[in-house]
């Protein structure tokens, strides 16, 4: 009969409207400044720049390579290399970047960035309250802002960054394993060296055992 | 002596709005300055204290006719074309004879009449019920006529607004949209094949 | 009791009293306008808030909740809001028109508010033939609609237009004929002497509404019906359909100009609400003999508050109509029953005498029954061919 679906779809709105005020469980609405959703741990937004250990400085992952400079599609990143190198994690010398800007006003926020820095300097930010007051100064990002502490990095993006700790930390065991190799083979070699010399009454040393390959 | 400058005021303003609806060129101005005169006349009633007489001038006047005249101008024609016909032409002589002889066969039995001589009685509201009751006896032969004629209008209005439909088809009006309109012919994309 | 009862009409006669002489026919009229413009501005304003608050917990948010304790200044951010925007005429406007649409929308509908009796001995002015006055005030609305949509010089404004007019003109008809019967029965055009035709209670508690005949239930219902499409509201929203008109006629308009558009529609709602009250709902009379200590206008304003809830009720569930489906419903449901409550009102006016149990029962039975009969047939008709599935001509 006709009205019978306007009163079903009546008794339904009914019911949300009482329902609402005594099941807080229907309410799909967050509050936002008071309530936040956990964001999702593939969400990204900006890049930026992880280090390692307390000094923002002395642990930057990053080696001024240049990689993602080159590869980002909206060229928002600036990177002037420094002239002096620090040691990285494995102990090997590495340049690190002086200058380090991300316009965060042109980033696109694609990842690419993220994807082809070989050194897991890089990484994607999940802060998403980025309104300023200021259109050109505030959005300009530079190396103080970005960098930020590997611990935080394991925070918002837990599995990546557990892989990469492994890894990481892989390779400095197999980097100390290896020095302190050579430094035995080195030991070896000066030891035989000697002994050579005490056996064949000091004969002067060929280059080839001198240094080691 | 207040009533009189109301009068003034209405009357004046009724007579503007017409003359203004007959002499401008946009047809929409015309509509509704019409509907202006109408209130007007609507108000010099009220100011008569016909309540009745002026309310109901208002609603049918101002709330139907002047929406229909508008409704009409919109629907036939564009607002924007401009006549090509000037307001004094020859047809304009004709309209002045037909006009004159309408008048005429109005005013002259209004002027023949004993009731125009009449004084007025002191106590001039018509009550609602008085109306009624005289529409129901005395003059229940030209409301009925009024009632026939006005169903012939609209018997008539009907039949012209109805589509026409080929003879062979005697399904009932089906009311959706949908299912009454037929398929347009469709663009054939193999007609456009080319040879190669 | 009957002090606070004539609170209103007897501070009226105080402050009139302290006028001069000179002056006191302009204090009553002044002291007559200024409530009536403050109650219904002030209504409006709690109205927007309570409206959207209540679709918001109709879909299960919950709705605006901001501005001040719960959300309730949020009327004060949207009218500074609205006052303080820039008012754009469009360069091609007709500007005299753009500008007098809007007033001419709101004057008459304040008009309307002067027949309608909030209380006992509560109306502005008792004309004679006062439903026609309201009628008469509401019917220069539609003129208003297409003065906006017309001088816009807008295709969706003018559209707008044009789909508002066909849809009032089509409720005014179902409108004025559902309140036909009121006049037969109450004998009398003057809305306070309606309300006195409700007053008193049979075999002691029952109320003498008229929404409680049957002529009275199938009036008060084509008489809601019309009045949601008259004041253009869900699911008759159309001529604002935004999915396809953007907002009609109110497209070119901003600013105050919008704001006065805004409230000529609520003003139409809470009009024609009063009205409902007045001729179905028995104005200011309580429902109980019991509950006759309350003011009669604290009565009027529990029912005209509760019939605005059941706007905003119809509001949050109904979808839009389309334009057909709007016309048909208007010219092939609602006109004819309402042609046929005339008959069986004037059935019901001729078997008052009836009044024994059998003749009780077999007025209301025949009553009704022709009514619930001419519902069920007619929305057949209506609804013949829905529910089937539906047959696409071009997207398969």
């Amino acid at each position: 009969m006709l009205g019978s679906g306007l009163i079903k779809g009546l008794a339904q709105t009914a019911k949300n409207f009482f329902g609402s005020y005594h099941d807080p469980a229907r309410m799909v609405t967050v509050e936002y400044p008071e309530q936040k959703r956990v964001v999702p741990e593939a969400s990204r937004t900006i890049p930026f720049l992880v280090y390692d250990g307390e000094d923002p400085e002395l642990g930057l992952r990053c080696t001024a390579c240049k990689i993602c400079e080159v590869e980002c599609p909206t060229q928002c990143i600036y990177i002037v290399k420094n002239t002096s190198k620090k040691p990285d994690h494995v102990g090997k010398m590495q340049f690190h970047p002086a200058t380090f800007d991300i316009d965060i006003s042109v980033c696109m926020g694609c990842g690419i960035c993220a994807e082809v820095c070989p050194f897991d300097s890089i990484k994607m930010d999940q802060v998403f309250e980025l309104s300023t007051a200021d259109r050109f100064e505030s959005l300009l990002l530079h190396k103080q802002q970005l960098a930020k502490p590997n611990s935080y990095f394991g925070k918002i993006h837990p599995t990546e960054a557990g892989e990469i700790d492994i890894r990481r930390e892989q390779d400095k065991r197999k980097a100390e394993a290896k020095a302190k190799a050579d430094a035995e083979a080195k030991a070896r070699a000066a030891a035989e060296v000697q002994n050579a010399a005490a056996n064949s009454a000091a004969p002067p040393p060929s280059p080839q055992t001198v240094t080691p390959a | 002596m207040p009533s009189e400058i109301a009068f003034f005021t209405f009357a004046g303003l009724t007579l503007i709005s017409a003359i203004a609806a007959m002499t401008m060129r946009n047809l929409v101005y015309c509509g509704l300055c019409s509907a202006a005169a109408f209130a007007g006349i609507a108000a010099i009633y009220l100011q008569l204290s016909a309540e009745f007489v002026g309310f109901a001038q208002f609603l049918v006047y101002v709330g139907a006719i002047a929406i229909l005249i508008v409704f009409t101008v919109l629907l036939t024609r564009g607002t924007d074309i401009k006549p090509t016909v000037a307001i004094v032409s020859r047809g304009w002589i004709a309209g002045v004879v037909i006009a004159g002889l309408v008048f005429a066969s109005i005013s002259v039995p209004v002027f023949m009449s004993a009731t125009l001589w009449r004084t007025a009685p002191p106590e001039v509201a018509a009550p609602v019920e008085m109306i009624g009751l005289e529409l129901m006896t005395r003059y229940i032969l030209p409301l009925e006529a009024i009632g026939l004629l006005l169903t012939v209008a609209l018997i008539g209005a009907v039949v012209i607004a109805m589509r026409e439909k080929p003879a062979e088809s005697i399904e009932p009006e089906v009311t959706d949209l949908e299912e009454n309109s037929t398929p347009a012919p469709r663009f054939d994309v193999s007609s456009l094949e080319v040879k190669s | 009791m009957t002090k606070l009862d004539q609170i209103f009409v007897s501070t009226k006669h105080w402050l009139v009293g302290l006028a001069p002489e000179m002056l006191q026919s302009l204090a009553s009229i002044l002291l007559s306008i200024i409530p009536i413009m403050a109650v219904f501005g002030g209504c409006f304003a709690v109205t927007t808030i309570l409206e959207r608050k209540g679709l918001g917990r109709i879909q299960n948010r919950f709705g605006p909740n901001r501005v001040g304790p719960f959300g309730f200044l949020q009327p004060m951010a949207d009218g500074i809001k609205m006052l303080t925007k820039e008012d754009i005429v469009p360069f091609q406007s007709d500007k005299v028109m753009h500008f007098l649409a809007p007033i001419v929308l709101t004057v008459p509908i304040w008009l309307a508010f002067s027949v309608l009796p909030f209380g006992r001995n509560m109306v502005a002015v008792d004309f004679n033939a006062g439903i026609l006055f309201f009628f008469a005030a509401g019917a220069a609305s539609e003129l208003a609609v297409f003065m906006a949509g017309w001088a816009s010089q807008n295709k969706y404004s003018l559209m707008g237009a044009m789909r508002a007019m066909a849809q009032m003109i089509s409720y005014e008809v179902p409108l004025v004929l559902s309140a036909i019967p009121v006049i037969m029965i109450a004998g009398s055009l003057s809305l306070p002497q309606i309300v006195e035709a409700q007053a008193g209670y049979g075999a002691g508690w029952f109320p003498q509404w008229h929404v409680f005949t049957p002529w009275g239930l199938a009036g008060f219902g084509l008489f809601l019906v019309a009045a949601t499409a008259e004041s253009n509201r869900s699911p008759f929203d159309l001529p604002e359909g935004e999915s396809e008109l953007i907002a009609g006629f109110l497209t070119e308009y901003s600013g105050f100009k919008y704001a006065l558009f805004f409230l000529g529609e609520y003003l139409g709602l809470f009009a024609i609400s009063g009205l409902a009250v007045t001729l179905f709902l028995g104005g200011w009379h309580a429902p109980l003999p019991i509950l006759e200590w309350l003011p009669s206008w604290f009565w009027f304003f529990v029912k005209f508050a509760s019939l605005i809830a059941a706007f905003i009720w119809v509001r949050g569930t109904m979808p839009r109509l389309r334009m057909d489906q709007l016309l048909n419903l208007s010219w092939k449901f609602l006109v004819p029953l309402a042609v046929l409550n005339l008959f069986v009102t004037a059935v019901w006016h001729f078997s008052s005498n009836w009044q024994s149990f059998g003749g009780l029962a077999a007025r209301w039975l025949m009553c009704g029954g022709l009514l619930a009969a001419a519902y069920v047939l007619l929305g057949r008709s209506l609804s013949r061919g829905q529910g089937t599935p539906r047959k696409y001509t071009y997207a398969e």
